[in-house]
This record gives C-alpha cells, structure tokens and sequence, in this order.
C-alpha cells in the first residue's frame, strides 16, 4: 500500500522551495501535529486525535485552527470603499461600519480570482483576509489596480476558533465579544492581547477568527487551549467542515474558469452593483443573472458509503459525462460521503438522479441542495420575552 | 504455515491450508488515520503480485492496497461493509480486508517475516 497521506491536490506542494513557516510553527510541533506543505507553508494536516476527531470536537466543542498562512491586508483611504468595488461584485460602499462581507475577485470574464472576506473598519478603513495560495497575485492586482488609496499589508498571525462552545471561550476572555453578531469586525482584547476579531469561519459553526501580532500569536494560541472547551485542529478536519457546510475552497470549487453565478455565489452580488455593474465581467456574470448560468455548482451525494473525490467524473443515466465533482470525500457529521461539482442547468434541480465514475464503476448519485451539515451562526439574541 | 509475512507497502498475508488472508498492517492504519470506506476485490477476481486489489479511504484520502501474492480471491471481509473501522482497530486480524487462493505460494519465500518488516519499519521512521 503505497500510501500517501498528503497526496490530495489542496495539501500538495510541487516545487521544491523552501516552506514558509507561521508563528506558532514550534507550537503545533509541541502539539504533536503532522506537518505538510500547503501553498507554500509548513502547516498541521492534523494533530494525535486525527482528522475524524477533530472534526466531531469542532461541531461539538471548539476547534483551534491556524490559518495565518493567509493574506491580510488594510485598504485605506477616503474612497476605500467605492475603490475595491471596482474589482469585486460586493457591495462595500454599503456594507455597514463593523460589517463583515464575503465577496470576490474577478476577472474580465466573471471568472473568479479568489475569494475574500472584506470587513469595514473605518469609513476610509477596510481589512481584507484572502487566501494564501492567491496572496502574491491578489496584493500584485490590488496594487495595480485600487487608485488613491494606500495598501497596507499586515505581518499578522491569524487564529480561528470555531464551534458551539467558541463564543463561551471567547466570552471567558474578551467579554466584548459577546455583543458581536455574526459577520461583524471589532478591535478586542483577547486574554489581554490587543486583537481584531470578526465573527464568521470556515466550517458552518459559530465562531471567530482573531487576527494578532504575529509576536504575541502563540501566547493566545495557548491561551485558547488552556480552555477545557478548546483542542487544535488540522487542516485536514478545516477541509471537511466546510465540505459539510458547502464552502468553497479556492482552486477546487471555483477558480478562473467559474463565474460567482455559476458557482452558486449569486447572493454575493449586491442589487446596486447587479444594476450598475462597474466590477470586471459584469457583462458576462450580469447576462448570467439575467438569463441563468449554463452550468451550477451543486450538492452531490453518493448513495451507499463509498466517498466520491475531487476529479470524479458525473454522468448522467444513460453514461454521457456531464461534469466533474471538484470537492469530495466522507463528512463524519453527515456520517457518509459528500461530494460537490458542476452539472449543466438542467442536472441541478435538487433530487435529479445522477452517477459518478469511481474507479471505472459507476455509482448513484443524487443532486442535493447544501449545506450537508445545517449552518449554526450566530444570528444574535433572541428578542426578550420570547 | 500461519506465520504472516509482509511487503513493503505495508500489506500482510496470512497463510493457512493454501488460502490467505491479506490485510494491512498496524504502521499503515495508524498513518492513513480513521478508516471510512474500503472498496474490496469480488470472489472470483484474479490477482497478481504487486497488482491493485483493494482501495481503503480515510476521510482525507483514497490508498491503493497492493495484492502481496498472486492468486484468486475467495472471500471479502464482509464485516468491513457496516464496520470500515474495524482497519483501525484490528488491523492484522478482524480487519483483514479479502482472502485468496495462492497461485504461487513460492512468492512467500521472497517476502518479509515479523522480524524484518519490523525492523524495515523502524528505518521509515
């Protein structure tokens, strides 16, 4: 069995320069985690308990995660806002004061250059978070292309807690975060350390993702895990959260050659900006929400329990290829294989009956809405009385 | 002969009356981590030596497992269908993944005993 733990396209690293490292590099070697190269990075693909425990303690307690291996960066200027509008299809003029955005870059095509989730600090102030994989390009095409503002690019170490114990951790250690609604921002002390803190993740939980001096990150990582709620995750189990919550994953799910409509991002684009457009192939993503996509990210579930992984070809009954799943495997809530891939309009409607080739055998499939796994955000305190 | 011998990719077989048994061993399963799913060979299906023959998938990944000796598969485990963890949890005995009637038993003479796969994976580590 030749086995190869790390052989999945996401985890894999090709070229042989040296790996980066994020500040709590030595942290999780004390934690026992197993290194592998992930865009560039020395990073945990997990620690002793294993992916399928980690999994369970993040839907069940609070996970840890490191992913200061993405981009952070300030936009700052009067006109910050209105200047990132014209590289993506959010609305940030009108994203409120202390709101949080998920939105992307895209290209003269509609396709997508990365993902991002933008908050607004300031009126003249926004912090973006991007993905590592794209950062170089991403900061490059910001820098060519934002006029009259300043980038500011943030040498910060980043730390998502997530799950349904998160904000009693986060409570216990930055009371003020408990008057934080999910997809907000707000400059906190956590156990003491001056942090910027937003309330979203990557896994269909609540929870928080904490930005901090790099010099001080591994004091609050530990900090975080002296809680008896919290363990560290790997990237392993990050991955098949968000398979579970029907998140993308940058380069898998969506990429250059898939349109925000297609992939099922139709909600990112804010009305004013889907009347004005005035963000790179607004004509394509424009004529695509007028006239429906040609092609739909959709849910796929495999019957029986042989997982479905990313590359997979779906046919449909009488054998025709009709796409491709672009992210796959087992989900340890959803206690079975789901999968997620691109089918022609017509295939999309939830419960059409569909097959994918795994190893030259044709499974059955069905086409299912998202996510696998029911979102738990925070969506405030319930009103009094009630 | 029951003495079980080994390959270097980590596959046993166990050899009794002419059948063996083949799994993985205890170094593989704790590297591949909870074992999900295991797509097992049918009765009847021919095997060589070093040929694909079954494929166990953890959460994270699908892994090839390699048939150790040639020969006809008789049995897949069946236990594995409701229980894929039985791999983690046995993995050199209740977790064998198909048996089958060697062809060449003299492919036996070539491999690993306990004594040497041990020792080949303690060098791996």
């Amino acid at each position: 069995m030749p086995f190869d733990p790390i052989r999945e396209e996401p985890l894999s690293h090709s070229d042989d320069t040296p790996l980066l490292t994020t500040p709590l590099d030595s942290l999780h070697r004390d934690l026992g985690g197993k290194m592998v190269p992930f865009a560039g990075y020395a990073m945990p693909v997990q620690y002793p308990a294993g992916i399928m425990a980690e999994h369970l303690h993040t839907r069940g307690g609070a996970g840890l995660f490191d992913v200061s291996h993405m981009g952070q960066a300030e936009i700052i200027g009067t006109g910050a806002a209105a200047a990132l509008e014209t590289l993506v299809p959010g609305d940030i003029v009108g994203l409120g004061l202390g709101r949080t955005r998920y939105t992307v870059f895209t290209n003269d095509q509609g396709g997508i250059l990365d993902d991002l989730m933008v908050s607004k600090l300031a009126e003249d102030r926004l912090f973006v978070v991007v993905n590592a994989a794209c950062k170089d390009a991403d900061i490059a095409h910001m820098r060519a292309n934002l006029k009259g503002v300043e980038l500011r690019l943030l040498d910060r170490a980043l730390l998502a807690l997530q799950g349904p114990e998160a904000a009693t951790v986060m409570a216990r250690l930055a009371p003020d975060s408990a008057a934080m609604d999910f997809m907000t921002i707000r400059e906190l002390a956590v156990a003491g350390i001056p942090c910027v803190a937003t309330r979203s993740g990557y896994t269909g939980e609540d929870g928080f993702e904490v930005s901090v001096p790099a010099d001080r990150a591994e004091e609050l990582a530990r900090a975080l895990l002296a809680q008896p709620e919290v363990k560290p995750i790997g990237l392993g189990a990050r991955d098949s959260l968000r398979l579970e919550a029907g998140l993308c994953l940058y380069g898998s799910d969506i990429d250059t050659a898939t349109t925000p409509v297609e992939a099922g991002l139709s909600w990112i684009i804010g009305k004013r900006r889907r009347d004005e457009g005035g963000f790179p192939g607004a004509a394509v993503v424009r004529k695509q929400l007028a006239e429906g996509a040609p092609r739909k990210r959709v849910g796929i579930r495999p019957d029986g329990r042989m997982p479905a992984r990313a590359h997979t070809e779906i046919t449909d009954l009488d054998g025709a290829v009709i796409g491709e799943i672009t992210s796959g495997g087992f989900g340890p809530s959803a206690d079975g294989p789901v999968a997620m891939g691109y089918v022609p309009a017509a295939f999309a409607a939830p419960g059409t009956r569909v097959r994918l080739v795994v190893r030259g055998k044709a499974i059955d499939a069905a086409v299912t809405t998202m996510p696998f796994v029911p979102h738990r955000y925070f969506k405030g305190p319930s009103p009094s009385g009630v | 002969m029951s003495e079980m011998r080994f390959t270097k990719d980590h596959e046993w077989v166990r050899v009794e009356g002419g059948v063996g048994a083949v799994g993985i061993t205890e170094y593989a399963q704790h590297a591949l981590g909870d074992v999900v799913f295991v797509d097992l060979p049918a009765a009847g299906k021919v095997l060589a030596q070093g040929g694909e023959a079954a494929v166990v998938e953890s959460v994270k990944a699908a892994s090839e497992v390699y048939s150790p000796v040639s020969g006809t598969v008789t049995e897949a485990n069946a236990a594995l269908e409701d229980r894929p963890g039985l791999v983690n949890e046995a993995a050199e005995s209740d977790g064998w993944f198909f048996k089958l009637t060697l062809s060449d038993p003299g492919e036996l003479a070539d491999m690993m005993d306990r004594a040497a796969y041990d020792a080949y994976v303690k060098d791996l580590d």
